[in-house]
């Protein structure tokens, strides 16, 4: 399922990379990066409060995300979906090399103690598994939770559980279970995650 | 000295001394090392090539000629209209810019020399560049309105279009106005800064109005026949604001239609149409727009009042080694925007460094977005990728685009939060974290 969704999409990107690519040649993996940094903050870094950071995260993750974005019926999105068709699939791969070996800045964000408390019991028993180090882990190719923006985390989590974002089988069983232990398992966790920086 | 070429360096001693010559005051003499690049103009622009020249090689020296101590931003302004921001929160100061190592000097720049490579300024005198990147913004082509002038737009008929002391100006004319009164906005003919704005300025006084005084009425009166992101402001105006019903705040008049203005009477808030005039209560004529004074005063204009640039790099093709870049360039197809400025600071500085060390300018990439916010949880947006053909800049092809019309509440909510991000991070690209500030 998940291999099929990503032939699609380099289906799609072959197509794209005809027009998409100009005849002057690529630009710099920089040049490119920089485009993003009025959205996604200074080297991916986000001062938020919504737009979520993208430095760190694994070059795999970003590849999966860029490419579901040109996908369509891919991942849901208000606005990368017209974003990601602007660039070919080697473009995509300069970016996701230059932001995976930049570092994330977390910020001081509002959360509630408590809950992150709780949270942070839930992350270990249901999320650490793929999520390691709190969620701080670029590793797995699983995106990284601790210290991003906790908006973009609810909107996400309601995506997922809503079915617009589609979930690996495992994490959602994973987060079934979560829920199933405790209806308020996602605000905790995502308070967790908040409270890290 | 390092990677810097042989040419440059002669070019660099050469205008030191014409510097000494020419009584320039030394503290603003042509740099040592990478050289000395001058950016006329503080503002989103100007602000983001010194911070990208600075990450490319912080041995360029950079100087930003800006007479403001404090830079508003125009985007998000229109939420001061409705009370949503403070003009704080639209304020920036330098000093973000000042511990990035680039050195500021509060002053007007009159005049580029192009061939002595220097710039004239008010209190400075001149200050000698090895490049110089021109990001000045806009001006208003007053000679297009009767009885509208620089003087009577800053006492009385508030453009707001450049944000500052306007802003506060026509907010307060909201806040002092009646219930039941009549705000007219003229909306500028093409091209003008920020194409979504004026509509944008609609929803945020709507807003406000529904709010404090629901039977007051809006009237655009606008040059032209259709605007950016019509559907969907139509939609929103439509969703909130009664427009297509008999009780609609809102009424836009086509440019066909009457919609052209010629002049005003300030005195009796008179607008003058070319088919009717009109009384407004609170009279907002956001004029048609040309390039900063500078660019006139320095050569670096069309027939049309706009800087002819080289689109892969953002240097005049009417002045070597002098660079034009924001609202005041031609730099179709994209429009003129924070983000497109900012989009192409990047491009800019980096050619401007490559060029100091004698290198070829690499390819360019650009992005702009601009969002709206047509209600405190309705926002929408336009987005688009470019780059360049081998001659001038094009959209790639598939990218962009608007949000969709039947995108949900939901969606449109989240589309506020990001629009805040993006202010939040375009601002600290430009001018550094709010905290350093
Ligand atoms: C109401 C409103 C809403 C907007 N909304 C958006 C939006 O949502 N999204 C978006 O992307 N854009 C928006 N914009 C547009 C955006 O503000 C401009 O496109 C952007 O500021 C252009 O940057 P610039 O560097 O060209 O000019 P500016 O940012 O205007 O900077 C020019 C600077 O140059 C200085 N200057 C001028 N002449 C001289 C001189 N001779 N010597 C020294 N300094 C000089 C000025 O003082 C000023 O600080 C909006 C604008 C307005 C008015
Ligand atoms: C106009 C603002 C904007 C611009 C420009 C922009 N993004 Fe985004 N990005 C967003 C938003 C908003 C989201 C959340 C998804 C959505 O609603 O579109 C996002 C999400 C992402 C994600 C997913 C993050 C995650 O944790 O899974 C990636 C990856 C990404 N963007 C990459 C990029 C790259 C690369 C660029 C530059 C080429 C870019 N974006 C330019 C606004 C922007
Ligand atoms: C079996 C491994 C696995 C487990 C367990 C797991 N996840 Fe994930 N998670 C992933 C993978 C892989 C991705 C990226 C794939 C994708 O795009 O959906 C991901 C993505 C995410 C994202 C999106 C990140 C972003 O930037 O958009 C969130 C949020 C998330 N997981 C939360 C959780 C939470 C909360 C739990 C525990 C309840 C959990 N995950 C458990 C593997 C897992």
């Amino acid at each position: 399922m998940k291999l099929n969704k990503k032939v699609l999409a380099l289906l799609v990107l072959g197509g794209l990379s005809v027009s998409g690519n100009s005849m002057a040649g690529t630009a710099s993996a920089e040049a490119l990066a920089n485009t993003c940094a009025g959205c996604h903050g200074i080297d991916g870094s986000s001062t938020g409060p919504a737009i979520p950071s993208i430095a760190e995260m694994s070059a795999e993750y970003f590849n999966e995300a860029m490419l579901d974005y040109q996908t369509k019926d891919g991942r849901y999105n208000t606005i990368m979906t017209r974003i990601a068709k602007g660039y070919s699939e080697e473009e995509i791969k300069l970016m996701a090399d230059y932001f995976a070996k930049k570092k994330m800045a977390r910020y001081v964000q509002k959360f509630d103690a408590e809950q992150a408390k709780a949270g942070k019991e839930l992350h270990d028993k249901y999320c650490e598994k793929c999520h390691e180090d709190g969620g701080r882990s670029a590793e797995d190719d699983a995106g990284i939770l601790a210290g991003q923006w906790t908006t973009y985390l609810h909107y996400t989590m309601d995506d997922y559980i809503e079915g617009r974002r589609e979930m690996t089988k495992k994490m959602k069983k994973k987060v079934k279970k979560a829920m199933k232990a405790d209806a308020d398992a996602m605000s905790k966790l995502i308070n967790y995650y908040g409270s890290q920086n | 000295m390092s990677g810097i070429s042989r040419r440059n360096f002669i070019q660099l001693t050469g205008g030191a001394a014409a510097v000494s010559t020419l009584g320039v005051s030394n503290i603003l003499m042509a740099g040592k090392g990478a050289g000395h690049v001058v950016i006329i103009g503080g503002g989103i622009g100007g602000a983001t090539a010194a911070h990208y020249i600075k990450r490319a090689d912080p041995k360029v020296q950079v100087t930003i000629i800006e007479p403001k101590k404090d830079y508003f931003t125009g985007f998000m302004s229109n939420e001061v209209l409705n009370g949503h921001r403070t003009m704080d929160q639209i304020k920036f100061g330098y000093k973000g810019l000042e511990s990035r190592g680039i050195k500021i000097v509060h002053d007007y720049a009159t005049n580029i020399d192009a061939k002595a490579k220097k710039v004239a300024t008010k209190a400075n005198g001149n200050i000698a560049y090895d490049r110089c990147i021109v990001s000045p913004g806009v001006d208003f082509k007053w000679e297009m309105y009767e009885g509208l002038d620089a003087k009577i737009s800053a006492e009385k008929i508030p453009h707001a279009w450049n944000a500052g002391p306007q802003t506060i100006l026509l907010r307060k004319q909201l806040e002092a106005m009646k219930d039941g009164g009549t705000v007219i906005i003229a909306a500028p003919p093409n091209p003008f800064r920020c194409p979504p704005g004026p509509y944008e300025r609609s929803c945020q006084i709507a807003d406000y109005l529904k709010q404090h005084k629901p039977k007051s009425k809006i009237l655009i009166l606008d040059a032209k026949d259709k605007f950016s992101k019509q559907g969907l402001f139509t939609q929103g105006w439509e969703r909130h604001y009664g427009y297509g019903t008999d009780n609609s705040m809102i009424e836009w008049v086509k440019g066909a239609e009457g919609g052209i203005i010629e002049g005003v009477d300030a005195k009796t808030s008179t607008v003058i149409g070319n088919v009717d005039e009109y009384k407004g209560d609170v009279v907002n004529i956001i004029p048609a727009q040309k390039a900063g004074k500078i660019a006139f005063a320095s050569g670096l204009t069309n027939d049309k009042g706009w800087c002819p640039v080289n689109q892969k790099t953002f240097e005049s093709t009417l002045h070597k080694d002098v660079y034009v870049i924001g609202d005041a360039s031609v730099a179709s197809p994209m429009p003129k925007s924070a983000y497109a400025a900012n989009s192409q600071a990047k491009v800019c500085a980096s050619a401007v460094v490559a060029s100091l060390h004698g290198k070829k300018a690499g390819i360019p990439t650009l992005v702009n977005t601009c969002y709206s916010i047509l209600a405190p949880k309705d926002g929408i947006s336009v987005a688009m990728v470019y780059n360049f053909d081998g001659k001038k800049i094009q959209k790639v092809k598939g990218s962009g685009g608007l949000t969709p019309m039947d995108s949900s509440p939901e969606m449109r909510a989240r589309e506020v939060q990001y629009a805040y991000s993006w202010f939040n991070n375009v601002t600290a690209d430009a001018f550094g974290a709010r905290s350093s500030i």
